[in-house]
């Protein structure tokens, strides 16, 4: 069996494959559903009620979309050049230190603390993508696993400071660090509803990482070092100044994340800020197809999925879990759904 | 000699045809080989031969039409079948274990797992007396990886005699061999032939056609378009059946040249693995001037290319360019020096498939003005680039914002061609230009490489084929082993002095 490129793609194949593969996904959790001894058609309802079926719901999918925005356009920024950046989520916790740190110890004043907060992320998160990139440029190292194993690092060294030098004296001994201050809080979009700035800002990063994907200098050398280093390389594109350009932005991005969930709707850091945010961002990314505006629809999507399942989970007793089964299903059907609507697949 | 008519069949191909999507490889493809002849097989790069060739030896199935050997159908996609009904062929790339013994390479997979002992004493006895009855000198205890190109593909034929092959196939078998090894190779065939051997030659070089064949069959497009006894036809006329249309290469006329642009003196880069870096290489490039670079392809070709071109620095000895000796040697800086660059692989090198034609052309200069200014790119401009390129040069595709990867190999290399000589580029690199490519595409480009030359540029020609580097260059060179040879000066050597040359005699110290 081999692939072979279509000729010409229909509407219909380019609508109704993924269609397919969303109607079968749903089979696939229905499935799982009735297993959990609940009823599916009513799962479903409830989850689509407790995603999208008020305002609240709606905002909490939005809320939930931010962080996954930031970290699917991290994850696309990077494999766009073929950097496999896994470490999304260590870029993260690092964004989330350091946005802590700034906002609890330097006592800026609230105009000049947000901006500061959100570029001492933004370095966080470079600098711990820089050091496997670094490995990977000077030495050949896999950037796969020590962008992998850093995530375990970062998460180990956010463990200790919070049980060490940046636990909250006042946390009843929780392992928890200082609140911001008041004025050091991203405000909310619309005052008295859930919804904060943190979501307008990854917003308006999916536009720019879209403009520089386009439109610059930079985003055609990550692109042409993704597609073939070699030939890059051979027109004088410098591959590895562009790697590390790229793990500047794909860990600052990553940061984001992190800046926005601290500053944006918890106020302190604690080690269950993120519930997987930097590998979900990889599903964010993928089923984008690396599109930096697709990773907009792409994040609400899977922010839905859990918020719905979540709030499903509650109301029919059945476990949280069937939504990460669903999603990791979602994707594999959606990504073979997409590669059908390119090519056939025929015997010989 | 009996006409070839009146002698047995032994192989007999009937109405093959076989597509891959909208592409039809081969189209009812029909014809048959005779007990002791040679039938060449002619065609262009992607008429279909090697396609053909690969259905017959069971790599792969045809849609329809069948295959008969020996009076026997052969079932189809099965090469076991192919071998145990006396087919051997010999690939452009040989299949042998470079770190065994030619016997041991020979004998591989002739002998069952459970059977005890390797029967060695008979077998070296049966090969000697194989290998002299073919002429075919080779030591049977020497390591594969230690012999010449030529030597093993003599291996490979004697692979094939050692399984009672009585049809042999040779794809390209020439491409590897300096004009003597090709000479060796004629007369082993000769005698094969002379044993009742038969011999499916392939080739697209019509004077080896000439020379061994007995019959030619012509295939263009995936059809068979002509079928002639070889006595009856020449090279002209070969070639228009070929390519469907009168060929007129290109003729160059020497040229007084100007100065130096770029000099190597004992320039010597390191081998990488299995390839020949360069040993004390002296080469002048000047100016409205073309320097062939003769020799059988991997003996420092594609070192030389990559110097030139900034893939790697001299390891020891000088480079001056412009006048000025290079120490900051990188792609950029040979681009910035003026050089251009045809890459030998233009798939892999050249160009980035998924990009657009647009995005092509301005791969080596994206980040200049019109195409950018302080870090956004013009795409207006770049895309009113491609459509000159694709006008210009004759590029023909759907459009500017097609994706290269769809083009064929004429066009890229066309595409390449434009984006090099629209750089205004005083040092030409040309490796390998005219690969693979139609003898409408092959004529184009050498005729705007000499016209690059005519215009002063420095052009600096490499390629396996001599009969092109004889014709466009005003000096040749002969590379063996790394090694450069003097330059000799247009018409000063035959290809027969030059031959000597590319088995690596000649040369003031050893390699």
């Amino acid at each position: 069996m081999r692939l072979e490129p279509v000729a010409s793609r229909t509407l219909a194949r380019t609508l109704g494959l993924p269609a397919l593969a969303l109607a079968l996904t749903t089979l696939v959790a229905s499935v799982l559903v009735m297993l959990a001894g609940a009823d599916p058609f009513a799962a479903l309802g409830l989850i689509l009620d407790g995603a999208l079926g008020s305002k609240f719901a709606v905002l909490e999918t939005l809320n939930r979309a931010t962080p996954l925005i930031f970290t699917g356009l991290a994850i696309t920024v990077a494999f766009k050049a073929r950097l496999w950046n896994i470490g999304a989520e260590a870029q993260l916790y690092a964004g989330a230190l350091a946005t802590v740190l700034v906002g609890t110890q330097l006592g800026l004043p609230g105009a000049l603390a947000l901006p500061a907060m959100a570029i001492a992320a933004v370095l966080a998160g470079a600098l711990v993508l820089l050091g496997p990139v670094l490995l990977k440029v000077r030495l050949g190292v896999d950037e796969v696993v020590t962008t992998l194993l850093f995530n375990f690092i970062m998460l180990l060294f956010v463990s200790m400071m919070l049980e060490g030098p940046m636990k909250d004296p006042m946390g009843m001994g929780w392992p928890k660090s200082e609140s911001l201050p008041p004025d050091a809080r991203l405000p909310r979009i619309v005052e008295g509803l859930r919804l904060h700035w943190g979501f307008g800002l990854a917003l308006l990063a999916a536009v720019g990482v879209w403009f520089i994907q386009v439109r610059t200098t930079l985003g055609f050398e990550i692109r042409a070092v993704g597609q073939n280093p070699d030939a890059a390389g051979f027109a004088g594109i410098p591959v590895n100044r562009v790697f590390l350009k790229t793990a500047l932005l794909s860990g600052g991005l990553a940061a984001l994340a992190g800046f926005s969930e601290v500053a944006g709707l918890k106020g302190n850091l604690t080690l269950d800020l993120s519930p997987g945010f930097g590998y979900t961002g990889i599903i964010v990314a993928m089923l984008a197809l690396l599109h930096p505006l697709g990773v907009i629809v792409s994040a609400i999507f899977v922010a839905g999925v859990f918020v719905g399942a979540d709030s499903m989970s509650r109301a029919a007793e059945v476990p949280t879990y069937i939504a990460d089964i669903s999603l990791a299903t979602a994707l594999l059907f959606m990504v073979l759904a997409l590669l059908l609507t390119r090519f056939n697949i025929v015997r010989g | 000699m009996t006409t070839s008519a009146s002698r047995e069949v032994v192989l007999r191909l009937t109405g093959i045809t076989k597509r891959y999507g909208k592409l039809v490889a081969n189209k009812d493809i029909g014809f048959a080989l005779h007990e002791g002849e040679v039938l060449a097989l002619l065609g262009e790069n992607g008429a279909g031969k090697t396609t053909l060739m690969n259905i017959l030896f069971g790599h792969y199935t045809a849609d329809s039409g069948s295959v008969e050997v020996f009076g026997q159908a052969l079932p189809p996609g099965s090469p076991s079948a192919s071998l145990a009904a006396g087919l051997g062929m010999v690939h452009q790339h040989f299949t042998l274990a470079e770190n065994m013994t030619v016997l041991e390479n020979v004998i591989l997979g002739t002998r069952p797992l459970w059977h005890a002992g390797l029967g060695i004493a008979a077998a070296t006895e049966r090969l000697d007396a194989l290998a002299r009855e073919f002429g075919l000198s080779v030591r049977l205890d020497a390591r594969i990886k230690a012999l010449s190109v030529g030597e093993r593909q003599r291996v490979e034929i004697l692979k094939a005699l050692y399984r009672d092959a009585r049809i042999l196939i040779l794809d390209e078998p020439t491409a590897v061999l300096t004009p003597q090894e090709s000479e060796a190779l004629f007369d082993t065939l000769r005698k094969a032939v002379a044993r009742g051997l038969s011999v499916i030659f392939i080739s697209h070089k019509l004077h080896e056609v000439m020379a061994i064949s007995e019959r030619v069959v012509v295939l263009r497009h995936g059809r068979l378009v002509g079928e002639v006894a070889t006595r009856d036809t020449d090279r002209h006329r070969l070639a228009e059946m070929m390519v469907g249309a009168e060929v007129a290469l290109p003729e160059a006329e020497v040229r007084a040249p100007g100065g130096t642009l770029f000099e190597l003196r004992a320039a010597s880069t390191p081998a990488e693995g299995r390839r020949v870096g360069l040993d004390r290489v002296n080469l002048l490039l000047r100016e409205r001037r073309i320097t062939g670079i003769a020799g059988v392809s991997g003996n420092g070709q594609g070192a030389l290319a990559d110097l030139i071109g900034g893939l790697v620095t001299p390891g020891s000895g000088e480079m001056i360019v412009n006048g000025a000796a290079v120490t900051d040697w990188s792609p950029r800086a040979s681009l910035d020096a003026g050089v251009g660059r045809i890459p030998e692989d233009r798939h892999s090198l050249g160009s980035v498939a998924d990009f657009t034609l647009t995005e092509n052309a301005v791969l080596e200069r994206y980040n200049v003005a019109p195409f950018s200014r302080a870090g956004i790119m013009d795409w207006a401009a770049a895309r009113s680039h491609a459509e000159e390129i694709i006008a210009d040069y004759d590029v023909r595709c759907p459009g500017p914002d097609t994706r290269i990867r769809l083009l064929s190999g004429g066009n890229m290399q066309k595409l390449i061609l434009g984006r090099v000589m629209e750089a205004g580029p005083r040092i030409i690199l040309a490796n390998q230009p005219v690969r693979g490519l139609d003898i409408g595409a092959l004529t184009y480009v050498q005729k705007r490489l000499i016209a690059a030359r005519d215009a002063g540029a420095a052009v600096v020609l490499i390629s396996e084929d001599l009969d092109e580097i004889l014709a466009l260059s005003d000096v040749v060179h002969v590379m063996s082993e790394g090694r450069l040879s003097p330059e000799f000066p247009r018409g000063a050597m035959t290809p027969a002095e030059l031959g000597v040359w590319m088995a690596g005699q000649g040369f003031d110290h050893a390699a």
